[in-house]
């Protein structure tokens, strides 16, 4: 069992009379790379001022090492950690100076902060605009040059509140890949705020999913990716499908659940009777045209009347109605010219009974 | 215009000559202005730091005053100070009045409120996000008020120059708390009153344009510290 | 960078030190007496002799006999007799005694269209202008000259209003260039005419009738009127106005410069006998 680096107790943020953040306990494990993921106004950016000793909770307490965190030993133990932050707020300086400042702020040498810093700048990429003025940079070089900042400090825990979101996609991509090499290379232990799924399951390995200033998911990528526990978790990590039913009947760890648009077959061990909501991803669907001799293993089987098809990047985003409820499938462009599909047509939505998340209502 | 032309010649002469008495006030208006704004500069960069940093109670009490401070008739600000340090006043003990002391408290009370209202929109203009992430790579609050500093350089140093310039040429209160006495408290600008008063109107002039350059030579001081970052551009790569 | 601030750190020299607090003697006047430049001899001779440090306070007559009302100045010298004798009445000044006087002049455009050079009474003159509502330019801010003036309407039994009255509310230069160049008549001290005769073209159209005589008195200051009065210091500085020494010195500024004192000196004298 990973040792706990960080952990929040029973915090409470408020500001007057709104509560900003209610989080019972929260555990950030060494060498874990930690994704929370939210809406805007979810408290993120709060949750993160919280653990990097920025900003004192209303109510609750932090433990660093198992060590409750006092104010007066705050420099200390906030000096063990870095952080990064939307915008790179770097200093009227060269990039070089910018980079350096923590290690200076701490009072190392001339000598030895070359030392940390040129691998560091190399390491990023950076290293040829050593000299440039601060301001002359582009958004993805400031940002890099924040990094360089941060990690030079050898922080035992790093913060990331969405560096890159106001990133163009290429920068944006270039350096998710240079910052997930780094942090695989060196096991820094990390937590990194995004609103971006995309973001928090490639780099997390675990993540939190964080609404309205609650925690209402914690787990491996994987788990609150596929098996999110409540409506608007799914909601935010991608479950575009939800069908509000009944289970009918079980048999043997399948369960027939009823809703308004047919029946739908799923795994797992239910009573009849009970209400539920059944969540799919937009990939898990496939469609194909009615009364086509189609060859799948996919025990669902719904008919349902597309409603509205949008490119959606490389793909095509069909939404159908079924019954009462919208299925949400996406579709590669070459299947969709194939299929030939028009607004108003019919068409079979087919998926896996194990593709079903099932939460209870 | 030949009057002008006469003052600037009586200048000159003044100056080359070194005649004692214009050089003492000239010095003595320096020393005095420059007094006053080191004491403004102590107590109102401070303040003006903490009321553009930290919300508490009362703030807003506390902006509003500054921020009517800054246009305060030095006129009135004399007055109001005559009157505290007058012999039935309450700091008449101190017989301060008619001493350069006087008129340094006078010129603090002008030039503190310029300073700390110009020093607070100076680090309400920095990204308020500069303070986090300068205390998340391990500032200590000295550490970070350095920083800011630094980062506000340009709108500092104009924090500076406004304090100065605003009682190095004021003539209310230093006329009013100082009486404009020959060798204690006579500055150029109650000399300059003084002068075209009598109708030395040449002499007036050579005043006023010794005022005049005084205050450019300070200012063309704190400009280049101002602007000295500026000028290193960097050359494309 | 350095240099300025050890500029600025040589300033305490400048502040008062306790002890030579009580050697202050605070002498409240007028902006003319000072701007004549006859304190400027007069008073350097009083500090080396009594080893006080005089602070001259020239300001408006009124303010300056206000000031002495208060206690906030030690000893009093102006030139307004009719307002003194108020405030002797009201026991706020002691020991009025007399200094020197120099008189008014009154001046005007070379024309004269008013026709006052013909009379030798200042009450007629001033009746003559207003009659002919030719322009007047007056302090009309209660200093000496203004009051002077103002003794000089009552006795004409005339109340000044019209457009032909403007009233300047400044210094008396100011008000000479006003006259100058409005080309109205004007009462001023012959000191300041003095000064900026070069300056105007207002001529001297009547001088030398007993009410246009500027009588100076100096005056000491009631230890009651306030905390803090100097009555010695004060005391000494009256009496050094109206020394022998100090009359003779009075008597002789202003020759070398204009040709003629500007003052003449009266100590001793009974105010009737002024003029003479």
């Amino acid at each position: 069992m990973a040792q706990a680096l960080l952990t929040l107790r029973d915090i409470l943020v408020r500001y007057g009379p709104s509560t900003i953040l209610e989080i019972s306990s929260l555990s950030i494990r060494a060498g874990e790379i930690l994704a929370v993921m939210g809406p805007n106004g979810a408290g993120k950016s709060t949750l993160l001022r919280l653990m990097g000793l920025l900003q004192e909770p209303t109510q609750g307490k932090i433990y660093f090492h198992d060590r409750e965190v006092n104010p007066s030993d705050g420099l200390a133990i906030r000096r063990r950690m870095a952080s990064v932050f939307q915008e790179p707020l770097l200093l009227n300086a060269s990039v070089y100076d910018n980079a350096a400042l923590g290690l200076r702020l701490r009072g190392l040498d001339g000598r030895a902060i070359e030392q940390r810093i040129r691998p560091w700048l190399e390491r990023l990429g950076i290293e040829h605009l050593a000299n440039r003025q601060a301001r002359t940079l582009s958004g993805g070089e400031a940002q890099r040059t924040s990094l360089v900042r941060a990690l030079a400090l050898d922080p035992e825990l790093l913060l990331l509140d969405e560096p890159f979101s106001p990133l163009d996609p290429p920068t944006r991509e270039g350096l998710l890949l240079d910052l997930e090499r780094i942090l695989r290379e060196t096991g820094i232990t990390t937590v990194f705020v995004t609103h971006d799924r995309d973001e928090a399951f490639m780099l997390g390995h675990r993540v939190a999913v964080l609404i309205d200033g609650k925690i209402h998911q914690v787990g491996a990528a994987a788990e609150v990716f596929l098996r999110p526990v409540n409506e608007a978790v799914a909601h935010f990590v991608g479950v575009d499908t939800k069908l509000p039913g009944v289970v009918e009947t079980v048999c043997e760890g399948l369960a027939q659940v009823r809703f308004s648009g047919g029946c739908v077959e799923v795994a797992g061990d239910f009573q009849a009777g009970e209400q539920v909501l059944l969540c799919l991803r937009p990939e898990d669907i496939t469609l194909s045209a009615p009364g086509e001799d189609f060859h799948s293993s996919a025990r669902n089987r719904l008919i349902a009347k597309l409603v509205k098809i949008i490119p959606w990047g490389a793909h095509y985003r069909a939404e159908l109605a079924c019954g009462d409820s919208r299925l949400v499938a996406l579709i590669t462009r070459r299947s969709f010219l194939e299929l030939k599909l028009q607004v108003g047509d019919d068409a079979v939505a087919s998926f896996e009974a194990t593709a079903v998340h099932v939460i209870r209502r | 215009m030949e009057l002008v032309w006469e003052g600037i010649k009586h200048a000159c002469r003044l100056l080359l000559a070194g005649d004692a008495e214009v050089l003492g006030i000239t010095l003595f208006s320096l020393q005095i202005s420059g007094a006053a704004t080191g004491l403004s500069l102590v107590a109102g960069i401070p303040l003006g730091i903490l009321l553009a940093m930290k919300r508490f109670p009362g703030r807003s009490l506390a902006v509003s005053l500054i921020n009517t401070g800054m246009g305060l008739p030095p006129v009135v600000v004399g007055l109001f100070v005559t009157i505290f340090l007058w012999r039935s006043g309450p700091l008449g003990f101190m017989e301060l009045l008619y001493t350069p002391a006087a008129m340094i408290i006078a010129q603090v009370v002008i030039a503190f409120p310029i300073v700390a209202g110009l020093t607070m929109a100076a680090f309400q203009s920095l990204n308020p996000n500069l303070r986090l992430q300068l205390l998340g790579i391990g500032a200590s609050t000295p550490q970070l008020l350095w920083l800011l500093c630094k980062e506000a350089r340009l709108p500092l140093l104009a924090a500076i120059m406004a304090g100065f310039g605003g009682v190095i040429s004021e003539v209310g209160a230093s006329m009013m708390v100082g009486g404009n006495i020959r060798g204690q408290t006579r500055v150029l600008t109650t000399a300059t009153v003084l002068e075209t008063g009598k109708g030395n109107f040449e002499i007036a002039i050579a005043l006023g344009l010794i005022l005049l350059l005084l205050t450019f030579v300070v200012n063309l001081l704190l400009t280049h510290i101002q602007q000295r970052e500026q000028i290193r551009w960097p050359k494309p790569s | 960078m350095l240099a300025a601030l050890a500029l600025v750190l040589t300033v305490p020299a400048y502040l008062p030190a306790g002890e030579t607090a009580s050697k202050n003697v605070i002498l409240s006047t007028t902006t003319s007496t000072q701007d004549s430049g006859l304190l400027d001899v007069l008073v350097p001779l009083f500090e080396k002799r009594s080893g006080s440090s005089v602070k001259t306070v020239s300001v408006g007559t009124g303010q300056a006999l206000e000031l002495a009302a208060k206690g906030e100045a030690d000893v009093a010298l102006v030139h307004a007799p009719s307002l003194e004798k108020k405030y002797v009445a009201d026991g706020k000044l002691l020991n009025r005694r007399l200094v020197m006087y120099n008189d008014f002049i009154i001046l005007g455009p070379a024309n004269d269209p008013a026709k006052i050079k013909s009379t030798k009474s200042s009450a007629e003159a001033m009746k003559r202008i207003a009659a002919s509502a030719s322009r007047f330019v007056s302090r009309g801010d209660n200093s000496g000259t203004h009051n002077l003036e103002k003794s000089l309407w009552k006795i004409a039994g005339i109340q000044p209003k019209g457009e032909w009255y403007i009233e300047s509310g400044q210094g008396m230069g100011a008000t000479l260039g006003i006259a100058n160049d409005r080309g109205a008549y004007t009462i001023s001290d012959r000191a300041t005419y003095l000064a900026f005769r070069k300056r105007v073209t207002l001529a001297i159209l009547l001088e030398g009738d007993r009410p246009l005589l500027n009588i100076y008195s100096v005056m000491e200051v009631n230890p009651a009127n306030g905390p803090r009065v100097n009555t010695t210091g004060g005391k000494a500085f009256a009496d050094f106005m109206v020394a022998p020494e100090t009359q003779v010195v009075i008597k002789s500024f202003g020759v070398e410069k204009f040709g003629q004192p500007l003052f003449i000196p009266v100590a001793g004298m009974r105010e009737e006998q002024v003029g003479e």
